[in-house]
């Protein structure tokens, strides 16, 4: 290789490294300079506060899926389990009369148990999470549309209405539910020997095995997290809309997911930072709004999501790409 | 002897990084001839086959086969000349039938249409030439080791082969099925094919080959006719090199028992029953494949054993997991460094605590300040070269690596330490480095269990040797007693 070529390289190898811890940060930037030039009623604090609010739901459900994805597992099933307990929440404060205190935590019980469920089929049948997830997927929201009896379930009591419209200081309470689940999530991974071991599993399993960790009950655990955590978003998400229905929740998984690639969590495992998540986040949050302020058709809004999701993952692909072309030359050498 | 060369190989050398696997060797192989390939692990068998092959590339030097002078041989030219290798471990698709495995990839010549009857039928009458029964619409995973293995050989004379290479072919084979394979092996020497045999077993080399080739430490030794040479000759040639490295001193005797292991039976291994003393280094000799890493990951709890029992300081240990065995202050080095040791993407610091983190953890919290302490202090002990302990591990050099594992040993504060392949693909001087470093965990009472395949190692840093063969102890060796050719002799099974 020529002087002249290294030195490219070497300069192409920087600017990587600095684009790719920056990449999501500097598209959101990017993103915001854009629509606010584009549409004079984006940057408006009335309008960044709905959108904040729009994706904090699928901004807490990302936190609980980023931690199944970091130990290098998945969960589709995210947004079927929120269909269940969301039904099952509204039957409980609307049929059964059940007080707010009463329900909320039954609830997060509930939700928990969806991702023990998940967990154990998945240790005990050794199938990918991705098939375990999507099959207990389709049973979660199943049994929503068998319980909810194709009815719009309403009458909650007034003290419940707080959670999904409230505000402290201006600021809807789902953010700020998102903000102290966020910091948790952070603090949890960065900070604890949970946290490592969460990564240790991602990273390399048969290592952490023999060092010791118990990978089946840690994988349990972690889809307990991701269930408990989405229950969270079902509280929320039912006092936003106020009714029972089958639709609420649908999807919300792929928000999360997309969101979770593009701020840099790794579909293998091993990596993942929550504020990368975040940023994440906030770019799905940016694109839905801008879509909605300009009137896009809801079926072309599919469109650009999917295609989103696609380059989240087709970036994620390049850098392990340009990893692995950079252990074989530190072996090589 | 006298005989058509069918392949001749002038001078190959291949360098990998940090070895020389083959040095300036030569050999011929004659047409129709049985010729073995003996030699210990890493004297260059394997890639020597591979270079045959076209699986690796050859640094200088040049492959005739069939009259064809090659300096670089890619698999499609070796195969189009006849040239087949059975691997150890088999190219089959387990999941198609023994018909579609022969002919796999292949075109039916009379119909653009896939002709199951038609294959069926050719595979009947290939393998009705070896006097087997096999079904040729079973499916592959259905048949036995030794049925897949003949699909194997019926697969590389389907394609008109005319240099069979068989690796370590006998290694699942019960006695009656060697039995079946070598009157096979005769069939296609009376066709004028040329086998090339690759064995660890001495007898079997004795049986069914003509010539002999001994490799050692990547060197052509010599040829030999295989009725004109002996047993112990085979040994010597094999073994027949001075002892090269230095080896510190020890300093302290062993002490009492520590670990007992007692008819331990599971993971290929059966009723092995050792004993290792605090402050001794326990070598485990074998072959590739006698059950030594099997052995270890039995101790460790790697793998569960079904039968047997360990010992610790006199005490039965229940070992189920891995997490069991740190608990009785067991520590195991894997030779997988990549695969099982250590966490490439994961700084220094994260590999050396990660077995501690439960004990500098308050409420769950890791103290970084004590990590940074710990992770440190190692990294100073055993001279780990890295710019900051926050460096991944996968930008460091094997030999950092592999301290970076020991590291992680020590700081589990291990009592007994199972060292597999330590020095492998590391170079001198961190070879060196981890030598006194073993001496001096003895020296402070620690147990050590080194598995090795480098026999000159072995001698020059064990107190005492237990020998495997094919999944037994084949027995034990004492310090004064120490003799490369009894250890060969029993690692190679003497029925």
């Amino acid at each position: 290789m020529t002087e002249r070529s290294v030195a490219i390289n070497s300069f192409g190898s920087k600017i990587g490294s600095l684009m790719k811890k920056n990449v999501p940060f500097v598209i959101l930037i990017f993103l915001l300079i854009l629509f606010s030039f584009i549409a004079p009623n984006f940057m408006t604090f009335g309008n960044i506060r709905t959108l904040v609010r729009q994706i904090s739901f699928a901004g807490i459900s990302a936190v609980g899926l980023m931690f199944v994805m970091i130990s290098g597992g998945i969960d589709l099933s995210i947004g079927s389990q929120i269909v269940f307990s969301n039904v099952l929440l509204a039957i409980m404060l609307a049929d059964w009369k059940f007080p707010v205190g009463l329900a909320i935590p039954l609830i997060m019980l509930v939700g928990t148990g969806l991702g023990l469920i998940n967990g154990l089929l998945y240790i005990k049948l050794k199938i990918a999470p991705l098939i375990i997830t999507l099959g207990t997927s389709a049973i979660f929201k199943g049994f929503g549309y068998i319980i909810n009896h194709s009815r719009n379930i309403m009458g909650f009591p007034d003290s419940f209405r707080w959670f999904g419209q409230g505000y402290i200081g201006g600021i809807p309470v789902p953010v700020i539910v998102m903000v102290i689940v966020a910091l948790i999530g952070s603090f949890i991974l960065t900070k604890t020997y949970f946290g490592r071991k969460v990564f240790a599993l991602g990273g390399n399993e048969e290592a952490a095995r023999l060092a010791g960790v118990n990978v089946d009950r840690m994988k349990v655990i972690l889809f307990m997290i991701c269930g408990f955590v989405s229950s969270i978003t079902t509280v929320l998400l039912l006092s936003r809309v106020f009714a029972g229905q089958t639709i609420t929740g649908q999807g919300l998984e792929f928000d999360c997911l997309t969101a979770a690639l593009l701020g840099g969590v790794s579909f293998k495992g091993g990596e993942g930072t929550i504020f990368g998540l975040m940023v994440g986040i906030l770019i799905i949050g940016v694109l839905n709004n801008a879509m909605q302020l300009a009137s896009f058709p809801d079926f072309s809004q599919t469109v650009v999501k999917g295609t989103v999701l696609l380059i989240a993952v087709a970036f994620d692909v390049y850098q392990k790409k340009r990893k692995a072309k950079v252990i074989v030359a530190n072996t090589a050498s | 002897m006298d005989g058509k060369v069918v392949l001749s190989l002038q001078n190959i050398t291949k360098r990998y990084p940090g070895v020389l696997a083959l040095n300036n060797v030569s050999v011929d192989f004659l047409e129709g001839e049985v010729h073995a390939l003996l030699g210990e692990n890493g004297a260059g068998k394997s890639t020597l086959i591979k270079a045959v092959a076209g699986a690796i590339e050859i640094d200088s030097g040049t492959i005739t086969i069939n009259g064809h002078i090659f300096q670089k041989v890619t698999p499609h030219v070796s195969r189009s000349l006849g040239v087949e290798v059975i691997y150890q471990e088999f190219n089959l698709v387990p999941t198609l039938s023994v018909a579609e495995n022969i002919y796999l990839c292949e075109k039916s010549p009379n119909s653009a249409l896939y002709n199951a009857d038609e294959f069926v039928k050719k595979a009947s009458a290939v393998l009705a030439q070896f006097g087997v029964h096999i079904d040729p619409r079973a499916m592959v995973q259905d048949l036995s080791i030794a049925d897949q293995q003949i699909v194997e050989i019926a697969k590389a004379v389907s394609k008109n082969v005319k240099i069979l290479i068989m690796d370590e072919p006998s290694a699942p084979l019960s006695v009656s099925e060697v039995e079946m394979m070598f009157n096979i092996i005769r069939q296609l020497k009376a066709r004028g094919v040329t086998v090339i045999y690759i064995s660890h077993r001495l007898e079997e080399v004795f049986r069914i080959s003509d010539r002999v080739t001994v490799l050692r430490d990547g060197c052509y030794i010599t040829t030999l006719n295989t009725a004109e040479t002996s047993r112990q000759e085979l040994i010597k040639l094999m073994v027949g090199r001075e002892l090269k490295e230095s080896y510190p001193a020890r300093k302290n005797p062993p002490g009492e028992i520590a670990l007992e292991v007692k008819h331990l039976t599971g993971n290929g291994n059966r009723d092995i029953s050792f004993t290792a003393r605090a402050g001794e280094i326990l070598g485990i000799a074998g072959l590739v494949g006698a059950g030594r890493t099997e052995l270890a990951q039995l101790i460790f709890g790697a793998v569960p054993a079904e039968k047997g029992e360990i010992l610790i300081s006199g005490n039965t240990a229940q070992i189920h997991s891995p997490l069991d065995a740190i608990r009785h202050k067991i520590g195991f080095l894997t030779e997988d460094r990549k695969g099982q040791g250590l966490f490439l993407e994961m700084s220094v610091k994260w590999n050396i605590i990660f077995p501690i983190l439960k004990n500098i953890s308050k409420y769950g919290v890791v103290d970084t300040k004590k990590e940074d302490q710990i992770a440190g202090h190692y990294k100073d002990r055993i001279n780990i070269k890295t710019p900051s302990l926050t460096q991944k591990v996968i930008n460091l050099s094997g030999g950092n690596q592999q301290k970076v594992v020991l590291a992680k040993a020590l700081a589990a504060e291990s009592d007994i330490l199972i060292f597999d392949e330590p020095t492998r693909g590391i170079d001198v001087g961190a070879k060196q480095e981890i030598y006194h470093l073993m001496t001096e965990l003895a020296d402070l009472g620690k147990t050590i269990l080194m598995i090795s395949s480098d026999m000159e190692e072995l001698l020059g840093m064990s107190d005492r040797i237990i020998v495997m063969c094919e999944g037994r102890l084949a027995g034990e060796v004492q310090k004064e007693n120490f003799d490369q050719h009894y250890i060969l002799d029993l690692a190679s099974g003497t029925n």
